[in-house]
Order: structure tokens, then sequence, then C-alpha cells
């Protein structure tokens, strides 16, 4: 299957998956709302420009935004982690030439350590400019920490075992392919 | 001239961002005043039919329980009826007035219409309803929303077959209630907390309350016939002010929504045209 087809399908998904199930799951109510979409933006390939990857974030965050009734909160959310995330591949990756071998982040392609840091911070950055937007509108600073941290703490948990789960089939790259 | 071309040519990408941003923004702030967006209509048609789809599934799981719930309110209806009122004094007859049940619509004030839920939330702060029914079937803003146990929500934006209801679970949501009993009335708001729990404030410390004291939608609630909003929880009382605060636990299940009625107040135009004539006045 051809890259941009594996990503379509991926954005359908993802979206599916956080509108359908994970949003809808009660009484994990008030500090806990599981995320896991914004795993799509992390498993976009390493070749895309930084320009569109800024932009499929938008359109990925602004198509779950219209699935949930909230135009603009995810999508800003995920433009945030979409621009930030090649500036913390460079720091992370661990050897030169990872981005041409791998096609992907993945645990596989950056070693465990590494690629969890980048799952560690992008979350939190998502979920603190998510709840930040989130807090403007209601709610007190102690509700803002606790569900930053709560939150984190069960995407962690979904990315986890996800990556457990699906295992993604990351060839080492020749120059023959 | 030059330095500024490659000053935006260095900083594109960042530039790129700051305007997806901002338009994200926008986005966000404009829609929670207006509850309008760009293309959320034709997003509607498409999230609608998605959601559609998946609760046509969860449908069958729940049958049991819409029945329960239609069998009980069947059963409610039916001891109104007048046939159940039998009056053994001869001298006394009861006069039907059919002049409000006419069929000719003149009198009529509220006109109820069903639609079926196509989605709804529960688990975040600002929850909505999507239900199965649009602008080509009659559905406007501003419309209420009542299940067959009690108040849903009210109609924010419409497409040609979808509507989005806010629901109690909102919170914007502000409905006028009364206590049934003895007719004082507050607003009933939501906290953001559990969506087991509503609170009802502004009852004046004179009202007699008690646990499990109904509360309907108030006459001033133009939106709702009177309808049953829940039962009194707890009582909250506030020395600093003449008021309670009661906790209401919602008559309507948020959680197995199948089917709800669409009201119409029919006259609420002209009431309003008043209300505003009126202010103009003075």
């Amino acid at each position: 299957m051809s890259n941009f087809a594996k990503n379509i399908i991926r954005f359908v998904f993802f979206i599916l998956l956080q509108a359908l199930l994970l949003h809808r799951i009660p009484f994990l109510h008030k500090t806990i709302t599981p995320y896991l979409y914004y795993l799509y933006i992390l498993w976009l390939p390493f070749s895309l420009p930084r320009g569109w990857l800024t932009f499929v974030g938008f359109i990925f965050g602004l198509t779950l935004d219209y699935f949930l009734d909230t135009p603009g909160l995810h999508a800003a959310a995920c433009t945030l982690i979409a621009y930030v995330r090649p500036f913390l591949i460079n720091l992370l990756i661990p050897q030169q030439g990872t981005e041409q071998s791998y096609a992907s982040p993945s645990i596989r392609s950056m070693g465990w350590a590494p690629y969890f840091t980048l799952v560690l911070i992008l979350t939190l950055l998502h979920h603190a400019y998510l709840v930040f937007l989130e807090w403007l509108q209601i709610g007190s600073f102690l509700y803002f920490l606790i569900k930053v941290v709560a939150s984190t703490g069960i995407s962690l948990l979904l990315v986890l075992l996800t990556e457990m789960l699906f295992v993604r089939k990351e060839r080492f790259r020749t120059n023959k392919v | 001239m030059r330095n500024i071309f490659l000053f935006i040519r260095r900083y594109l990408n960042f530039l790129f961002f700051l305007l997806l941003q901002i338009i994200a923004l926008s986005m966000l702030f404009r829609y929670n005043k207006f509850h309008e967006a760009a293309f959320m209509n034709v997003a509607k048609e498409v999230t609608g039919s998605v959601y559609d789809r998946v609760s046509n599934t969860e449908y069958y799981f729940h049958l049991k329980r819409t029945n329960d719930s239609l069998v009980n309110e069947n059963e409610r209806l039916r001891n109104l009826l007048s046939t159940n009122f039998e009056n053994p004094d001869t001298t006394s007859v009861i006069v039907k007035d059919t002049v409000p049940y006419d069929t000719l619509g003149h009198f009529r004030r509220f006109l109820w219409r069903q639609a079926k839920v196509s989605n709804n939330s529960t688990s975040t702060q600002n929850n909505f309803v999507t239900i199965h029914r649009g602008e080509n079937q009659g559905v406007r803003k501003d419309m209420g929303v009542v299940s067959s146990n009690g108040v849903v929500g009210i109609v924010v934006n419409t497409s040609a077959n979808y509507a989005t209801v806010m629901s109690l679970l909102h919170r914007n949501t502000k409905i006028s209630a009364s206590l049934k009993k003895s007719g004082e009335t507050g607003t009933v708001e939501w906290n953001g907390d559990s969506p087991l729990f509503l609170t009802l404030g502004k009852i004046p410390k004179s009202a007699k309350i008690q646990k499990g004291d109904t509360v309907i939608t108030s006459a001033y609630a133009i939106e709702f016939p009177p309808s049953v909003i829940g039962t009194v929880y707890n009582i909250v009382e506030d020395p600093s002010t003449n008021f309670y605060t009661l906790i209401l636990r919602p008559a309507t299940n948020f959680y197995s929504l199948q089917y709800v009625y669409v009201v119409e107040n029919l006259q609420a135009e002209e009431q309003k045209n008043l209300e505003e004539a009126t202010k103009k006045i003075q």
C-alpha cells in the first residue's frame, strides 16, 4: 500500500476512534478525557515538508472539531504539535540519517527512550494547550493542572498500548528500494 | 524591500503556523458567542450521516430501555385521558371544551415533532445532542427539545436535515424553572461536574422545599410547555444570601437518549415582537 493511502486510512480511523469511542466513555468525566487521535500526527512520515505537516495537523484537528462541535479547539492544539514535531525530532534523533533510512517516527526507528520522550513532550504540549483554551472560558487553575496531568497519564497509557498492539512494520530502507 | 522578502522566506513556516493558529482561535472564540462557524452547515451534513449510522447500530442495543420509557409515557398520558374521570354526580356534567383541540390549529401554542437522536455526548464540559431533523423538517434555532422523561435542551444550530441541541449538560445552558408545588422560579444551570446533577439557583428561602420535589420549566421559558426538568436531590443553604441553591437530578437519562421531541412555540414570535416593541417605547 502506498504511504499516501495508508495515511488517509489512518486519518479516518483515528478521527472515528476519537469521536465515536473515546469521547463517549462515561464516568471518566470532569478531569479525564482520553485522547489518542493526535498519534496520527506523530506517525506522519519524516519526508513531509514542515509547512505541509503543519497544514495536515490543522486539517486533522479541524475534522475532529466538526465531529465534536468545537470548531478550532483541537485544530489549534494539533497545529501546535505538528509545528513543533520537526524541531523535537531533530533534537532527539539518535544518529544522522534516520530520516533517510526509516519512513516515520517509531520505536524501531528512533529507539525506546527518544521515541517516548517525543510522545511525552508532544502529549503534554497538546493537552496543556487544549485545556488552557478550555480553561480560558471555564474552570479554575487547579482544574486546569489536574486535567492536564490526568489526561496526559491516560493518553500515554493509550499510546503505549497502541504501540504494543499495533506494531508498525518499519523496514530499514536501503538504496535499492 | 528585499529584506522583507528574505524575512518572509526565512520564517515562512512560522508565519504559516501563526496564520493557522489565528484561524483556529478565531473560529473557537467566535463559535462560542454565536454558535456558528465556517462550513458548519456542510460539515453537519457529513458528520450527521456518520453519527446516524452509528446510532442506527446502537439503537438495537437500547430498544428495551426505549420501550420502557415509552410505555411509562403512555401510561402517564392514558391517565390524563378525560374518559378516566367519570363523575357519578348527575347534576354536574363535565363539558369538554373542544376549542383548544381544534384541528385548524388556530389556538395551538405548542407543536411537537419527534426526532431521532443521531449523536449525543456527556463526557465534555459542553455537551451537544445531534438530532436527525433539520430545517427541511421544520426545526429552527431556539426551539425546545424534550425527551419522553423530561427536558433535553435547546436547538442552537440547524442544517438541512440535522440540528444540534445544546443539552442541559452545557456550561452555557440557562433555563428558567419553577418548583411544581409552590411555583417559585429560578434558573437551571450545569456546573460541568457530573452529568448526573444540575443546579437550580435563585430560589428564595421563603419557599418550602423537600428533597424529591419536582422541578418543571417555568412559564417564562417560552421554548417549553411545562415539562419536567428533574427532582430535588439536595438543598444547599448559603447563609450569605437569601436564596437556596438546589441540586437536581435530571429527569432525562442523557446516557440513553434515543428519541426526542422538538417543541415549537407557535406564538413565540408574537411574544418576542411584543416585548421588543415595548422596550422601544420606553
